[in-house]
């Protein structure tokens, strides 16, 4: 080897040395810079938002835990007989301990709790409008998957109204419908559906175009038409993860119809929202207890059903 | 599809006896799922009360809403006096400003008025003894002699006539209601009033040349401001638009989204390595820790929220507090899945070199979760600034709170369009912009 040979090598590995360490050192601004934005973004967001509040933070912070102490009934008794309706011995005529005004009868002798009635309220909610937003994502999925429609501009529009539906604010769906359909839980199921639609037929497609293309070539090859294609080489192999997920964002809904009950959409989010805003402790706490117990059931139970579905899969929670 | 004779079908079926006789369940399963759905779908249509709901619903409102989100109208209000003259008044606050003479009106020489409503084609005139509606390519005269108002000829579809007033309906363009000594005519713009500068400011009405030229070279409107930020103070203080109020709302929405969520980042990032069972063995410790972030999420965003407005007041503050508590939820149970899921290997080429747990957390494990952290994190900031509005409309702060008031009123839909508009905006540039960052944090692979 002569020298015109090696020189030129000592000086890439030079040159390799100096861009690795000029990487590095690159790396290291990009880190240190983008610390230095956080945190500066934090500081100015923390003093911003306690500007705009109401109550300012260390004013208001050893006042944090007061909602526990309405939290805690004077008698414990009254959270039970507050969740299942029984007379209280605290009723003095008040709003506070008047379990037994909301019992909802079936017969003369047999009734269901208020409480028990709206999370049912609740729960029908998230569950219709999941199987409505369903029946339209799984179309649209189909429409919006790559390998399946080749159609780009349906493609693109079926993608774009899925991602405004999602994006949409769900209280204003809600707040326009409750002005129409009068005040209730209709109005919130309209809301939910709307935004499931789109949030589910995002993750559909997804699945839709990672699926196996060889049923479907299969079934081109014999002259089967688009429908055909879709129903009996795609559907097949995405209709568990289609339902996993689709149980997934009953899990979801769940949470969302309370919510957007308390912005009068009926249900046990509205009295949720009463409750605590009057600080009726043995109410609220009736009510956070059944909401906790229904939701955990509701994700136990969807859970279960997953697995079998689709075995053990990790699923990310996706609003 | 081609169809095959019975013979070659027989002799499929007898080779693939399984796929021809399967169980009931295979057979009927799908079936009974689709008779259980709609069975379900029976009994909500029944438990909501559907048919009443929707005999019973407003649906001309949806027109009046949506044609709200994108005009606005004029409501000018003739009153016939005694001697035969008739006095014009705009209501108070109306988009016109204080002096309006808009073209539309006109004062004929006899006396009377004509309001032209949709071009020449929908007009009304007012005079002291009868009213005439112009629409539909016919002139209806309404008397105003007798004791009430009455229509000349037959009534056409588009007009009631009440005990004492007659409404006449055209369209999107506005209507008229005429009584015996007054004369109420809506006419509808297309656009948003006042958008820029409200009737208030010394800039309303003037064109945009004009308001340039006073802004560059202009004599000071007042004295002690220039006109530039005379104007920029005008539009901010907008009191239709309330583009101050609004901006600050949204701001605050995302202020919380992100403190929410970096809070959330932090608390859940050590609480985490507790809970990762490869991590930490410590069954019970990390039991307690996963069932803990399992509470911080079941119990919602929504009840942290309504306790935080009790203890912080209404504002940002309790805001930003639900989305940390739910976060610390979420947010610790992704991260120690994705602890769980590490490769075990550098951990133990870097425990075999004797280094302390600090420098095996720190090049054995960060390196390998580093992407899902930020990916998730990302995606959750992206999230919560999608869900946050809801959250303020129960007292949490931001825009949610505004958006339910003006809703509420039913009156400023062009409020609700404009403020869903900008929210629509900033949930499009955050999805495109943690889209970007994460595709560049973790290669084309998105989690």
């Amino acid at each position: 080897m002569t020298i015109a040979n090696t020189q030129p090598r000592r000086q890439s590995t030079q040159e390799i040395g100096t861009a690795w360490e000029r990487m590095v050192a690159r790396r290291r601004f990009y880190t240190i810079l983008g610390l230095v934005i956080l945190i500066v973004a934090f500081v100015s967001s923390v003093r911003f938002a306690d500007e705009s509040n109401a109550g300012h933070f260390f004013d208001r912070l050893p006042h944090l835990f007061d909602f526990l102490s309405w939290l805690i009934p004077k008698d414990w008794n009254d959270v039970w007989r507050a969740l299942f309706d029984i007379t209280s011995v605290n009723d003095k005529g008040g709003e506070e301990f008047n379990f037994d005004k909301g019992r909802v009868y079936v017969s003369s002798a047999f009734y269901i709790p208020e409480y028990f009635e709206l999370m049912i309220v609740t729960i029908n909610v998230a569950l219709i409008s999941t199987i409505v937003a369903f029946i339209f994502a799984v179309p649209l999925s189909f429409f919006a998957a790559r390998n399946l429609t080749s159609s780009w501009p349906l493609r693109i529009f079926t993608k774009r109204l899925m991602e405004f539906l999602r994006a949409f604010p769900e209280i204003v769906i809600a707040g326009l419908f409750s002005a129409i359909l009068s005040i209730g839980p209709v109005a919130a199921i309209i809301a939910i559906t709307l935004h499931t639609i789109g949030a589910l037929g995002k993750l559909f497609y997804e699945v839709a175009e990672n699926i196996d293309m060889k049923p479907h070539e299969g079934m081109k090859a014999v002259g089967a038409n688009w429908w055909e294609r879709v129903r009996f080489a795609a559907l097949p192999q995405v209709l568990p993860n289609f339902t996993s997920y689709a149980l997934l964002r009953l899990e979801i809904n769940v949470r969302a119809s309370t919510i957007i009950g308390a912005v009068g959409g009926g249900g046990i989010g509205e009295e949720l929202k009463l409750s605590i805003s009057r600080g009726f402790g043995a109410k609220t706490m009736a009510l956070v207890l059944l909401l906790f117990v229904t939701i955990i059931a509701v994700d136990q139970f969807s859970a279960w059903l997953r697995r079998r579905l689709v075995g053990e899969h990790a699923f990310l929670l996706q609003h | 599809m081609t169809v095959i004779d019975a013979n070659r079908m027989h002799e499929i079926e007898a080779r693939y006896p399984e796929y021809f006789h399967r169980s009931f369940r295979q057979r009927f399963g799908g079936l009974m799922i689709l008779v259980a759905t709609l069975a379900y779908g029976l009994y909500a249509v029944w438990f909501f009360d559907l048919q009443k709901l929707l005999a019973e619903a407003h649906w001309e409102r949806v027109g009046i809403y949506l044609s709200q989100w994108v005009s606005y109208d004029v409501q000018p209000d003739f009153r016939i006096q005694d001697d035969g003259s008739i006095e014009v008044r705009y209501p108070r606050f109306s988009p016109l400003g204080d002096n309006p003479h808009p073209d539309w009106v006109v004062n004929n020489p006899d006396g009377s008025i004509t309001v032209s409503i949709s071009g020449a084609s929908r007009s009304v005139t007012v005079s002291k003894s009868e009213t005439i509606v112009t629409a539909h390519g016919v002139s209806i005269p309404i008397e105003l002699s007798s004791g009430a108002p009455k229509v000349v000829g037959p009534v056409p579809s588009w007009m009631t006539v009440y005990d004492d007033n007659v409404l006449a309906d055209l369209g999107f363009a506005g209507d008229v209601s005429i009584s015996l000594d007054r004369v109420k005519v809506r006419k509808r713009f297309i656009g948003w009033a006042n958008f820029i500068f409200d009737t208030q400011s010394a800039f309303f009405d003037k064109p945009v040349g004009e308001v340039i030229g006073l802004i560059v070279s202009g004599p000071r409107i007042k004295p002690d401001q220039t006109n530039l930020s005379l104007a920029l103070e005008d539009i901010w203080n907008n009191s239709e638009w309330q583009h101050g109020d609004v901006w600050t709302k949204l701001f605050q929405t995302i202020v919380m989204a992100f403190l929410g969520t970096l809070l959330g980042a932090l608390a859940a990032f050590p609480l985490a390595f507790l809970a990762a069972r490869n991590i930490t063995p410590h069954r019970l410790l990390n039991q307690i820790l996963k069932r803990l972030f399992d509470f911080l999420r079941s119990v919602d965003m929504l009840i942290w929220a309504l306790f935080l407005t009790r203890a912080f007041g209404p504002g940002p503050l309790a805001g930003s507090g639900a989305i940390f508590l739910t976060e610390t939820g979420t947010l610790g149970k992704l991260y120690s899945e994705g602890l769980e899921n590490i490769d075990n290997k550098p951990r133990e080429g870097i425990t075999s070199t004797g280094a302390q747990t600090v420098l095996v957390h720190r090049y054995g494990i960060m390196p390998q979760i580093i992407p899902v952290i930020v990916s998730q994190t990302l995606y959750q900031w992206e999230s919560n600034v999608r869900g946050a509005t809801i959250i303020g409309a129960v007292g949490a702060g931001g825009i949610g709170l505004k958006l339910w008031e003006a809703m509420r009123t039913n009156a400023n839909w062009e409020n609700v369009a404009y403020m869903v508009i900008l929210i629509l905006i900033v949930v499009f540039l955050f999805d495109g912009a943690s889209n970007a960052l994460r595709h560049r944090l973790m290669g084309a692979k998105t989690h």
